[in-house]
């Protein structure tokens, strides 16, 4: 569900797989969260999604505003089918403002 | 129950069957809008439903489906014969749809032929029909325009619907995720703008994962109307706050909408004007009079909210009247889901049985007062066998159900068979709110599905012959239930050609059933049918002829100890019918004895009890006829069919029984009065002796015999009669 690699340089960067549902959003978002805690930058990449649900397209609108908050970078890359079908329907690509590529 | 998916296939079940009765229905009379209703909404609500839980398949035939049924609906496509059979392919189609959608099983190739050559036919009714597009759309557009110069107030521009969505927190818990309602919106129109609106949306610290935090101003283009767009969102419609606005809704409305968000007014009015609905001149003005609406509302004598809304041309007259409509059938869904219970038929059962040690313990509570001579005693305990006989009155009474539902199966299978045969078929039922035992209304469903099968394929001939023979071309089934003395009769009758005395007498020679020489009346004739392996059909069709059928029908009634017999019907054709029980469990008896032993009889079938003449009693020995009231009745002495020893010599009485038109007596020692009987099971070995259907047992702890009526009183009228031939129609009778 949830990969860390590359802590050394600060940044978070973070491999989403699989199925992405409200039975997953619980342990997803406190891992994220804990993961992302000290970390100077989030980069999440999305290319291994396969369903994403609201519950836990919320988590990453969370992480998105946690990390303006504290005022550090915040990107998502790769997006699957999936989180451009969701993205798309809720026409939210402009509060993330990641590139997407069709 | 619990999951929406098996909510869902539930309420799927009875959409269809209620689809069935309505095309039924609406094959006899084509004009009734009603049935056109019914079966547009069942269609309507499969489809919106299937959608929401992302059936695709389900959704896409419906969809189908629902759109000839459309055309039906504003008489753009006539209903005719062929037309209802496609429709009850569509029926049955969806059926398994859904089964396998909800199963999660992919659809057979069978099904997916089925599927491609049912939407073929569906898109050709609406392919002669598209060439009326353009004049609904004429008449539409006329509707827009007139409402145009009706409003005075101002309106705004857009084309577009406009829909105000917040989700409650819960809604993901419950199983719902929107994102499914937007695709399904996506479906049945277009997504114009989104605006998702996250302003509740928490601290890091108070953000629980599981809770949902949007909500949406969606601007959408769609054909659909107010009620369509509503039921995208019937499942979540107690979970979020919704609101619909039609194209060119008016300014005022928006300003309701706006003021009753829980967001602040100035961000909504931003978000409309993002997604175009609004401009911010008409944002402004509705924001201004909003204020003012408040300072009239003082002054303003209230109106009925249907009233006010029509008035304010918020929404069409008829969404009210749907909306009017459609409450006063939930109301009356609800009253009956009040009066209605569902109970798990074992925990009846378990009712019903302790009822019956109730019953018997209250026998033996009963007698030791009676021989303990404390009268106070006797008194509370009368009164308390009262209330146990009421109490296994509504206890059995639970278990009763009408026969109507059974009986309505039929309608279907008459109109598929007499396709099938070519032939013109009615079928008439009388007596649906009969009602009887439930186990027994579950065992009859066969046999009577072979007679109905067998009067249509043997017993009505075909519609030329009929003609020829002078009849009407069309053909009559019916299917009658009615009470009689403890049992419940149910006759299968038609006016065919009827039975034929020489081919049946024919086979039986042929097949040794009976002796050269016997002479035999016509029924006797007649209930040979019921033999094992007998038929007379030259023609062995695949629904009846091959002879398997009707002992087969005479087993499993008499499994449910009742009696079935043929006879000649004034019509011309044959009428079966089918004698049983009302239940299985308790019944009232009336308590002999005989010699040293008691025997119950079933008190429904008691007539009345009268004194042998002493004369009388010694003239004849077993059997015998006496003079009631210048009636010849043949009586029986039990003591003589039992070989109980005679104990002493007293006055003997005889108790009259009735069953079906025949009446005997019986030769009693003694008569004990009324007795609550709980009807046993015979054991293995007893199983099979004739003129005993159960036995049950006394206050005293004695065991008592209960007497199969039905097959004594064919003993006692027969005695004269070949011995073989008495045997047979004992078999068929017993």
């Amino acid at each position: 569900m949830i990969k860390v690699k590359n802590k050394k340089t600060g940044l978070c960067e973070v491999d989403l797989d699989g199925e992405l549902t409200i039975y997953e959003a619980a342990p997803l978002k406190e891992e994220l969260f804990k993961k992302m805690e000290n970390s100077k930058g989030v980069s999440i990449n999305l290319s291994n999604v396969s369903e994403m649900d609201t519950s836990c397209f919320q988590i990453l609108m969370a992480a998105k505003r946690e990390c303006d908050k504290r005022e550090i970078e915040f990107t998502m890359n790769s997006h699957s089918p999936a989180v451009i079908e969701i993205m798309e329907l809720y026409n939210m690509g402009s509060f993330f403002g990641d590139p997407v590529v069709l | 129950m619990s999951s929406p998916e098996e909510t869902f296939l539930l309420e799927c079940g009875e959409l269809l069957t209620s689809m069935e009765e309505a095309l039924l229905q609406m094959e006899e009379t084509p004009e009734d809008d009603a049935a056109i209703n019914s079966i547009f909404r069942a269609a309507h609500t499969i489809k919106g439903t299937g959608g929401v839980f992302g059936y695709d398949d389900v959704e896409s035939f419906t969809h189908i489906v629902e759109n000839v049924l459309d055309k039906v609906r504003d008489k753009e496509i006539s209903v005719d014969s062929n037309l209802i059979a496609v429709l009850l392919s569509c029926r049955d189609h969806m059926e398994i749809l859904v089964t396998k959608a909800v199963a999660d099983e992919a659809i057979n190739s069978d099904d997916k032929e089925i599927d491609t050559n049912l939407r073929k036919e569906l898109n050709s009714y609406l392919g002669v029909v598209e060439t009326n597009d353009d004049e609904t759309e004429a008449v539409s557009v006329e509707v827009g325009a007139s409402a145009d110069i009706e409003n005075t107030g101002a309106l705004v521009i857009s084309d577009n619907w406009h829909i105000s969505l917040r989700f409650d927190q819960e809604v993901l818990q419950n199983g719902m995720d929107p994102l499914s309602f937007m695709r399904y919106l996506q479906q049945i129109g277009t997504i114009v703008h989104v605006t998702t609106i996250f302003d509740d949306f928490p601290s890091l610290d108070e953000f629980d994962p599981e809770l949902c935090y949007l909500g949406f101003e969606i601007a959408y283009s769609s054909e659909a109307d107010k009620e369509e767009i509503e039921a995208v969102f019937e499942f979540v419609r107690d979970m979020c706050t919704l609101y619909i606005l039609p194209p060119r809704a008016k300014i005022q409305h928006f300003s309701d909408v706006i003021q009753s968000l829980p967001e602040d007014e100035m961000r909504i009015g931003e978000i409309l004007i993002a997604s175009g609905v609004l401009t911010q001149h008409e944002l402004d003005e509705a924001l201004n009079s909003q204020s003012q609406e408040c300072s009239d509302s003082d002054t303003c004598t209230p109106k009925p909210i249907g009233e006010v809304l029509v008035d304010k041309k918020v929404v069409h007259e008829e969404v009210i009247n749907v909306a009017l409509k459609k409450q006063n059938t939930t109301q009356a869904n609800q009253s009956s889901a009040q009066t209605v219970l569902r109970v798990d038929a074992d925990k009846l059962d378990s009712l019903i049985n302790l009822v019956g040690e109730l019953v018997i313990s209250g026998a033996t509570a009963n007698m030791l007062a009676n021989s303990s001579g404390d009268e106070i005693l006797m008194e509370s305990m009368s009164s308390m066998s009262h209330l146990v006989e009421e109490i296994r009155d509504n206890a059995l009474n639970l278990r009763m159900v009408q026969i109507g539902e059974t009986f309505n199966r039929f309608k279907r299978v008459v109109r598929d068979v007499s396709k099938e045969l070519g032939k013109d078929i009615k079928l008439n039922i009388n007596g649906a709110e009969a009602e009887l035992d439930k186990t027994v209304v579950e065992k009859i469903g066969d046999p009577l599905m072979h007679l109905i099968r067998n009067s249509m394929d043997h017993g009505i001939e075909s519609s030329e012959d009929r003609v020829a023979a002078g009849k009407d071309a069309q053909g009559n089934v019916w299917l009658n239930a009615f009470h009689d003395s403890g049992s419940i009769v149910i006759e299968v009758a038609d006016d065919g050609k009827g039975l034929s005395r020489d081919k049946i007498l024919a086979k039986a020679h042929e097949k040794g059933l009976i002796a050269d020489g016997q002479a035999l009346t016509d029924n006797e004739v007649f209930r040979l049918i019921f033999e094992a392996g007998f038929s007379t059909a030259e023609q062995v069709t695949n629904l009846s002829g091959r002879g398997v059928g009707m002992d087969v029908v005479r087993k499993n009634i008499e499994a449910l100890r009742g009696s079935v017999d043929v006879a000649a019907n004034e019509y011309g054709g044959t009428t079966v019918s089918i004698r049983l029980p009302l239940t299985l469990a308790i019944i009232d008896g009336f308590l002999v004895r005989v010699g040293d032993s008691s025997y119950v009889i079933p008190l429904d079938m008691v007539n009345e009890c009268i004194e042998l003449e002493k004369d009388e009693s010694e003239e004849n020995g077993m059997h015998g006829y006496i003079n009631l009231r210048d009636e010849v009745l043949p009586y029986m002495r039990l003591r003589d069919y039992f070989k109980e020893p005679c104990t002493q010599k007293s006055n003997e009485s005889i108790v009259v029984v009735k069953y079906g038109t025949n009446k005997a007596g019986f030769v009693v020692d003694e008569l004990l009065g009324e007795l609550q009987t709980v009807i046993k099971p015979m054991g293995k070995i007893l199983q099979n002796v004739k003129g005993l259907s159960g036995a049950t047992i006394l206050g005293s702890g004695n065991v008592a015999i209960i007497l199969d009526v039905p097959n004594l009183v064919q003993r006692a009228t027969q005695t004269n009669v070949n011995v073989k031939l008495s045997s047979e129609t004992t078999n068929v009778l017993h």
